[in-house]
C-alpha cells in the first residue's frame, strides 16, 4: 500500500480535504474504501456494482464536504452515504419475486410446542468461528438470505445501526424492521444449524 | 407461555427490551423447557456468528480497496 499523509485527528483531516490536499483524499480512500466495499457488496451481492457504488459514494461525499458538520465521524458519514447508495441500487434493479422465508422459520404444533427438537451445536460459536472456512460458510449463508431480510440483518447485526436508523434507511416502520430482523436471524439459524450440529442419532419428539 | 410465544419474544428478550412481566413468564418457561433453552442459545450464537464472520477482523476480501479503484476515485474527483 502506498503511503498517505499520516493524520492525527479528524479535524485536521477535514481541514486538509477542504483545502484540496490530494494526499488527504488518498488517505481517506485507502483507509475506508475496503470496509465500504465489503458492506456495499454484502447489500447488492455483486463486486462490480459495489465498486461503482463506492466510487460514486466517495465522489458525492467529497463534493458535499461543505455539508459535513463533524457531528459524526467521517467514516460514519461515508458509510451512510455508501449504504444509502447500495439500497438505492437494489430499489432500481428489476425485482425478482423473493423466495419465501417461511420454511426457514420455526414450526409449532397445535399445542404451541416446537415441532423440531433442537440438537445442541457441537462447540461454542467463538471456537467454531476461529476457522476460516466456518467464517466463509456464515458469510455465504447470509448472502443466501432473501434480499429484504439480508439487508436488515446486515444493517442491524453486522453494521451496528440502531433500529430507528435502519427503519428509516429501508423505508419501514420500526415494528416491521424488528419483525424482519427477528425472522432473518431465525432463518439464518436454520441455515447454519446443520453445519454446527452433528447429525442426529434419531428423531426425538419435543 | 408456550414455546410459540417464547420464540416470538426472543429478540426483545435478547436485547433486554422485554417488559418485566413478560420476562418473568419467559424465564419461567425457559427454566423448564430444554428445547427453548437450546433455541435461545442457537439464536444468540447465530447473531454472534454473523458479527464475527463479517466483522472488522474478518478475512474477507477485499480487505483493502483495489489499487485501480483508488486511482479511479482520485482521477474522477478532478474531473
Amino acid at each position: 500500500m502506498a503511503s498517505a499523509t499520516p493524520v492525527d485527528d479528524e479535524a485536521t483531516l477535514i481541514a486538509q480535504l477542504r483545502a484540496g490536499d490530494e494526499s488527504a483524499y488518498e488517505h481517506v480512500v485507502r483507509t475506508y474504501g475496503g470496509r465500504l466495499l465489503a458492506v456495499t457488496r454484502r447489500i447488492v451481492g455483486s463486486d462490480e456494482d459495489a465498486r461503482d457504488i463506492v466510487q460514486d459514494a466517495f465522489l458525492n461525499a467529497f463534493k458535499s464536504l461543505g455539508r459535513f458538520e463533524g457531528n459524526s465521524k467521517l467514516f460514519t458519514w461515508l458509510h451512510r452515504i455508501a449504504v444509502n447508495a447500495a439500497l438505492m441500487k437494489l430499489r432500481t434493479r428489476k425485482r425478482k419475486p423473493e423466495q419465501s422465508i417461511e420454511t426457514l422459520l420455526p414450526g409449532f404444533l397445535d399445542d404451541g410446542h416446537h415441532e423440531e427438537r433442537f440438537r445442541s451445536w457441537d462447540e461454542p460459536v467463538d471456537k467454531a468461528m476461529e476457522r476460516a472456512e466456518t467464517r466463509q460458510l456464515v458469510r455465504a449463508k447470509i448472502d443466501e438470505l432473501p434480499e429484504s431480510y439480508r439487508t436488515v440483518l446486515v444493517l442491524r447485526d453486522i453494521e451496528g445501526l440502531d433500529t430507528e436508523e435502519t427503519a428509516k434507511m429501508l423505508g419501514l416502520s420500526v415494528n416491521a424492521t424488528k419483525i424482519r430482523l427477528h425472522r432473518a436471524r431465525q432463518a439464518l439459524r436454520t441455515m447454519l444449524s446443520p453445519h454446527f450440529a452433528s447429525p442426529a442419532q434419531g428423531r426425538a419428539a419435543s | 407461555m408456550k414455546c410459540r410465544e417464547l420464540a416470538e419474544f426472543l429478540m426483545d428478550y435478547v436485547s433486554g427490551e422485554l417488559p418485566e412481566e413478560n420476562r418473568a413468564h419467559f424465564e419461567f418457561h425457559l427454566s423448564r423447557c430444554r428445547n427453548c433453552h437450546e433455541y435461545l442459545a442457537q439464536y444468540e450464537s447465530t447473531v454472534k456468528a454473523g458479527r464475527i464472520a463479517c466483522g472488522e477482523l474478518s478475512d474477507e476480501l477485499p480487505a483493502d480497496i483495489p489499487e485501480d479503484l483508488v486511482k479511479a476515485v482520485l482521477a474522477a474527483r478532478k474531473l
